[in-house]
This record gives C-alpha cells, structure tokens and sequence, in this order.
C-alpha cells in the first residue's frame, strides 16, 4: 500500500508560511520605521508609552510560551490532563495579553492619540495591531485543539497539532520581542 | 443591512452598460446550459470539488483564457479611443471610464490572466516532472485555485454592481485615497488583489513543498528539470514578495475605510512609502512570471533540437542569481522620485546586472540549438519569437536602466510598450509555448499544427505593429494614459496604427480559440496514444497522456537528468506490472466554501456591509473547524483498476 502522506509536510510548509509571514510583519516595521516621527504635532513615542505596563506584558506572552511548550511535553507522554492544564493556561495568559493590549489602546484613543490622529499612531496601532490579530488566531487554534483533545484524547493527530500549534506561538513571541525593543524600547528612549 | 450599496451602483451610461449586459448574459447562458444538459452534478463533483492537481490546472487554464479575452476587450477600447479621440472628436469613452479601462486591463493580465496561465501549467505538470503522485497539500491546492477565482469574480463584477478603480493598475496614493477616489473602484481593486493574492501564497507554500519534499527517489536537486528549477525560483519570490503586496494594500485599505494616514497627503503620511513598498512586490513579480517561461523554454528547447540541454548548471545558477537581484532593483521604477544619484546609480546597475544571467540563458538556448536537428513546431515557433520580442524589451529595458535616460522615457508610452515586451513577448509567448507543448498530455491530444503556426505570425505580426509605434510615440514624447490626443501632436498616425496592430492580435487570439475546437472536433485521430508525443526527455512524458488520476503506476527512480530518456535509452517503461494499492485523496467541497466566505468578506468591505464581515470570517473558521475533524479524506485505488487503466492506455 503506497501512502499519500501529507500530513509529514505539515512543519516544513508551516515554516515555509511562517517565513512568509515574517516579510508581512517586515513591511509594517518598515512603515513603523519610516513614519514613527510624523507625529503631526502630536505626543511622540516617549510621551505615549509605558514600558512597565508592556514589560508585565511582554512577560505575560513569554509565559504563556513557556506553557505552551509545557503542552506539547505533556501531549508527548499522552497525559490528558497535563495538555488541558497547559493549554488552557496557554489561552488564559495569551487573553490576558490581548486585554492589556486592548487597555492600552483604549487609553490611547481616550486621550485622542487615536490611529487617525497622525501617521506615527497609523503605523504604530497597525504595527501591534497584526501581531494582536494574531494572538486571536492562535486563540481559535487553541480552542479547536481543546476542542480536538476533548473529544479524541491525545492520538496522534492532536499531539502533532499541538507541536504546530506551539510553531506558531513561539513565532509570534518572537515578534513581539522585535515589537517590544524596536517600538516600546527605543520608543522610550526617544530616539 | 446593504452598507453604502444602493440601486444607483447599478446604473451606468451606455457603454458600461454594454459590458454589464455581457457579464451577466454570459453568466446566465452558463447557468441555462448546464441546467439544461443536466451537468450540475458532474460538473461540481469532477471539476470544482476536485483535488487533483491536474484537474486544477485546467481550471486556472480555463480561468486565464476567459480573463485574456476580458483583458484583452479592455485593450481593443483603449487603443479605439485613442485612435479617434484626437482633435475636435473626444472618443467615446469618458474619461473616468478611460481610467477605469486602463486600471482593470493592467490588473486582469497580471493577476487573473499571467499568474492565473502560471499556476494552470504548473498544477498540471509540475507533480509529474518530478515523479509525485500529487502536490504536498491537495485540498490547499484546491483553496488556492478558488481564492484565484474569487478575486477574479470581485473584479468582474465591478462591472455590474459599482465601478473599477480609475487609477492605473498600482493605484499610487493620494490620487487611490479616499479624498480623491472617493467611489469604491479602489476598494473592489484592493479587495480583488487581497484575496487571490491569499491563494497565490498559498500556492507558493504548496508547491516549494512538493518541490522539496515530493521528489521521486534519486532526482537530486542538480537533476531537476529547469522548469521545476524555475518553478522553485518563482515561487520562493512569491514568498517573499505577495506579504509585502498583502501588508501595502492592508496599509491602503486602512486608510481608506478607518481613515488612518500611511499615504494620505496629511498628517504625516508618506504616499512614497506606498511607492517603494508596492515596487518591492512589484518587481520581484515580474521575475516570479518571466522565470517559468524561461523553463519552459528550457524544457522545449532540448526537445526539438534533439540535444541535451547545454549549460544546465549555468541555467540553474542563473535562475537563482535572477532571483536574488530581482529584489534589487525596484527603485528603478521611479528614478524620478529624487532619491538622489547614489541611490539611482545603484539601482541602474542592479538593473544592467540582471541582463548578465539572463543573458546566460540566451546563450545556452543558442547553444543547445547549434547544431541540433532542429523541428520547427509550434512550441518552437513561440520560442523563436520570443527569443527577438524578448531581446527587443531587454535591450530598451537596459537603456531605461540608465536614470538620465529614464527621466525623459518615465511614464511615456516607451516605457509602456517596452514593458509588453517584456510581458507578451516573454511570459505570454512563454506560456502559449508550454501550453502548445504539454497540451496533448494535458488533453490527451495533439493541437492542429498549421492553425498554431498562423495563430503565432498573427501574434507577432500584431505585436510588432501594436507595439513598435508605442516605442516612437514614447521617444516623441506621448506620455501613457492619455485619453485625447492634440491633433497638432503629430501622434494621431501612429495610434492608429497601434490599432490596426491592437486588432491584428485580437484575431490571433479568435484562430487561437478557433484552433483549441478544431483540434478537439478531431480529438480522435489526433489522440496520443504513445503518452510521448514529441520524443521527450523528462518524466512527464513517462506516463500517459492524460495522465492517469493517480499520475504514475510506479513512482519512477531517477538515475540522472532527463530521466526520461535515459529509460527509454534503456528499453524501461516503468508501466508493467504488478502493480499496488494507491491513495488518493477524494475530492472536497471545502475549498468552494472557504472562497465563498472570502467572497462576501471582500463584498462587505467594497461596500461597507460591516455586519458580513464577522460572519464570513466565521464560516472560514467553522469550516476549517469542521474538516479538521475528517478521518476519511483518502481513498484507495485497488491495484486490480491501476492494472485495468494501464492496460486501457498501453495495450501491449
């Protein structure tokens, strides 16, 4: 029997788009980069933006990275309950991350630096706001791994889901270091 | 409930009317006829759900021809307004609707006719150069093809409900802005690109997969095909290129729908970052379309010179030093931006580079040619026009490479005739020659040779008078675009006979159409039989024609090039038996559905139906939900019916 198995492609082509995905997040660095001083007379980086409150943050994501690995460990020794436990901490610290971010952006719209007031916030909330977007991505992925988990157990499918899965997330911490040092680090400092 | 859509957007003047009335009789004489011949279900369950690859193909093929005629209609108005609207006469078309012509026939030839042709020669033969069953990722294959059309579909129907985008096929800000192009033309384009561009990644994902991952045991990379090299090439620039397309037109459409200000002409907004951003897509696309045609060529050039390839490591080589200048060189797009002469410098010679290796690949095609008994087919008659079409747009290209030269040639008709040129007499030709080569494996049958040969001299005896009087009206000072012409110009004569050039390929493409029926009233005797119709080298030629569903009885091992070849050298056919259970995958219906949601996303967003947008996002969601929890996605052709298909196409 000659098997069409397609499913041994899946890593190599979800770095393939995960390469892809990182020329998406290039372009909007570059508009971030070029745009990040057309303040239009409006408050620039350093005034905007607390590095505490992105610290916590950016601690929080980490985290849920380091929960998220923790699931695919833990789908490896087939224990059911470890994966719920890691997973659904995984969900809980990346909708934890999505408040803050949104808390965030919300202040910034309530004192007027909203995305229309100038390019610098265009670039700026576009920017975050992908990586955001992506978050919730990753949120409905892990609710239809849980959703898989729930009604098949750890077979091979899901736990090869969950290391795809963990693929993914771990790209986007990756992203939001480059967000973290580039817009909130330098931000801060004013440069 | 409808966001901005009202029963104006319905209402158009006499001619848009035309072409709505074309639309929608040409659709609903669709739907009548296959009510009619009662062909609904055959047609959903073998050619729309289909997974097979091949079948895909002709699919895109189908797709390419349509749009090249919907393209190519646009072509024929403005070369007629051009023609009259000189003088005291203003044409017949206004110039709004001009723009919207100009726009639509940029974006449809690039997107929806060249890529479209593209992805039908690869889907169909690509899997069996390199000995695959399939492609890596079927059912995103089949994603991929849908998502194509879909964009398509939004396009066209521009024409029916709304309006197009007047504002070339780049749609450069402020004048794409909403303060200045305030209907939805802009966002119909927009929404357009997004989408098919999604699947034109996606594509890309999948076939840089199959590439590396599906080749038959013992094709080495250096034994690869040139095309599946070319292919390779073509598609890491889609990669690497449609996020940065994806991310600009995101940029764009954010300013226009929440009124942000990337490229808005106030507070702080940059429209020359739109510039440079949508050319760093812009060019690599240009490779990611002429380097398959340079594989085609690669491949049909051996064949009917009856030698091997010369050169095949310089070729490869080559190919991946293209690929790599090709992202380069954008600025030299507009030198006249004022970047400074440092910065235009370096891109002129970027630019001078690319012609090194291309230049390569003339020579190696000349080459293998020397001295080999040579059979002047079709294929090869598009080969040899392309070979002077091409060297033509490659020496005017290198003299607008020069920034002093190109600030007088920028934005006049030199530049537009140089880059069809490029386009038709490169990729176009390219592909008219893959598609006149694999069309009996393909179809199963042979094309009627004498009708192919005069649909080429038509071709190339319509684009030299098209196009050669673009060149003198560019170096006279005829900036592009324009829909009236001042009698005192001079410029009059030549546009006419641009038109007579612009009618002279509109009949190559009818005999085209015409010699595509004719050959298949004769499918009959024209039938091959043999699977290698033209004595070919390369694996695809292995099997038969049509391939058979699961594409190889056994997959082939592969001892060096021209694999091919070297079995037939060997007296091997790699088609007896015994023969194996084989899994397939069975068709699905999952790729119409997540284009369907895609398509009301891009509607609700063209017309400010907001209420649409959760929900097609939604159904994707559900829908991909709902297949992940499917088991039964293969089947298995038993070794008893491969043997009965073997046996059907080869009786010994």
């Amino acid at each position: 029997m000659t098997r069409h198995a397609s499913h041994d492609y899946v890593p190599f082509g979800l770095w393939v788009y995960i390469m892809s995905d990182c020329v998406l997040f290039a372009s909007l660095f570059a508009a971030y980069a070029v745009l990040h001083t057309e303040t239009a007379g409006g408050p620039a980086a350093a005034a905007l933006f607390d590095p505490h409150f992105v610290l916590i943050e950016t601690l929080v994501l980490l985290t849920s990275s380091f929960t998220c690995g923790l699931a695919v460990l833990a789908a490896e020794r087939k224990n059911v309950r470890g994966v719920w436990a890691a997973l659904v901490a995984t969900l809980l610290l990346g909708g934890a991350f999505l408040a803050m971010e949104l808390t965030e952006f919300g202040n910034l719209i309530a004192a007027g630096n909203s995305p229309q007031a100038s390019a610098f916030l265009s670039a700026f909330f576009t920017l975050v706001g992908t990586h955001g977007l992506h978050i919730f991505i990753g949120g409905l992925w892990m609710l239809a791994l849980l959703m898989h988990v729930a009604i098949r157990g750890i077979t091979k499918g899901t736990s090869r889901g969950i290391l795809y899965f963990s693929l993914f997330w771990h790209f986007l911490d990756i992203v939001w270091i480059c967000i973290f040092s580039l817009v909130y680090l330098f931000g801060s400092l004013s440069l | 409930m409808f966001g901005i859509l009202t029963s104006a957007a319905f209402i158009h003047g006499p001619i848009e009317t035309g072409g709505q009335l074309v639309v929608v009789l040409g659709g609903v004489s669709v739907l009548l006829l296959l009510t009619f011949t009662k062909r609904w279900k055959w047609l959903f369950r073998e050619w729309l759900m289909s997974l097979d690859a091949k079948k895909i193909g002709i699919m895109y093929l189908v797709l390419a021809g349509l749009m090249l005629v919907r393209g190519g209609i646009d072509a024929l108005m403005m070369r007629g307004q051009q023609a009259i609207a000189v003088g005291a006469g203003s044409g017949y078309l206004s110039p709004d609707h001009f723009a919207q012509v100009f726009s639509a026939h940029g974006v449809i030839m690039i997107f929806f006719v060249a890529m479209t042709f593209m992805f039908g020669l690869i889907n169909c033969i690509l899997p069996l150069q390199i000995g695959a069953r399939d492609v890596a990722f079927p059912l995103m294959n089949s994603i991929s093809f849908w998502l194509t059309a879909t964009g398509a579909i939004l396009l066209n129907l521009s024409l029916v409900v709304g309006e197009f985008a007047a504002t070339g096929w780049l749609a450069y800000p402020p004048l794409s802005e909403l303060a200045y192009s305030p209907g939805v033309g802009v966002d119909y384009y927009i929404w357009a690109l997004q989408i098919a561009g999604i699947g034109t990644l996606l594509a890309a994902v999948n076939f840089i997969v199959t590439i590396v991952k599906e080749r038959a045991p013992g094709m080495t990379l250096m034994r690869m095909p040139i095309f599946v090299w070319t292919v390779l090439a073509s598609m890491l620039l889609v990669l690497f290129a449609f996020p940065i397309l994806t991310g600009t037109l995101a940029m764009l459409s954010l300013d226009r729908a929440i009124g942000m200000h990337f490229f808005t002409t106030t507070l702080g907004g940059n429209a020359m970052m739109y510039v440079n951003l949508i050319w760093a897509w812009g060019h690599p696309e240009v490779y990611i379309l002429i380097l398959p045609a340079f594989g085609i060529f690669s491949e049909l050039v051996p064949v009917f010179s009856q030698k091997r390839l010369f050169g095949y490591t310089s070729m490869v080589v080559a190919t991946m030093v293209i690929t790599i200048l090709s992202f380069g060189v954008w600025v030299h797009h507009f030198f006249t931006m004022g970047a400074g002469a440092n910065v235009n410098a370096f891109f002129g010679i970027a630019t001078m580079a690319i012609a090194i290796p291309t230049g390569v690949k003339v020579f190696n095609w000349l080459f293998t040619m020397f001295r080999g008994r040579i059979r002047y087919t079709t294929p090869m008659l598009w080969f040899m026009g392309f070979l002077f079409t091409f060297i033509l747009g490659g020496m005017t290209g290198v003299l607008m490479s020069v920034p002093p030269v190109d600030f007088q040639l920028h934005n006049s008709l030199f530049l537009v005739a140089h880059f069809h040129n490029m386009v038709i007499g490169g990729v176009l030709f390219g592909y008219f020659a893959g598609l006149a080569y694999w069309f009996p494996k393909i179809f199963g049958f042979g094309l009627h040779e004498a009708l192919g040969k005069l649909a080429f001299w038509l071709w190339i005896v319509g684009f030299a008078v098209a196009f050669i009087p673009l060149y003198i009206l560019g170096l006279m000072g005829m900036t592009r675009r324009l829909d009236f012409v001042d009698a005192a110009s001079g410029y009059h004569p030549l546009l006419v006979v641009a038109l007579v050039g612009a009618c002279i390929i509109a009949l190559a493409v009818s005999v085209q159409f015409f010699h595509f029926l004719v050959s298949l009233r004769e499918r009959k005797h024209r039938k091959d039989s043999s699977g290698d119709y033209w004595g070919g080298r390369t694996l695809e030629w292995s099997t038969s024609s049509p391939a058979p569903l699961y594409n190889f009885a056994h997959i082939p091992h592969v001892h060096g090039r021209d694999a091919f070849w070297r079995m037939k050298e060997k007296g091997e056919s790699g088609r007896e038996g015994p023969y194996e259970d084989i899994m397939l995958p069975k068709n699905s219906a999952i790729g119409l559905f997540i284009a369907g949601f895609a398509f009301l996303f891009g509607f609700g967003m063209v017309w400010h139906m907001w209420w649409m947008l959760p929900v097609s996002l939604l159904g994707i969601f559900v829908t991909i939900l709902v297949r992940s929890f499917a088991t039964e996605t293969e089947y298995v052709v038993p070794a008893a019916v491969v043997a009965r298909t073997e046996a059907h196409h080869h009786p010994v």
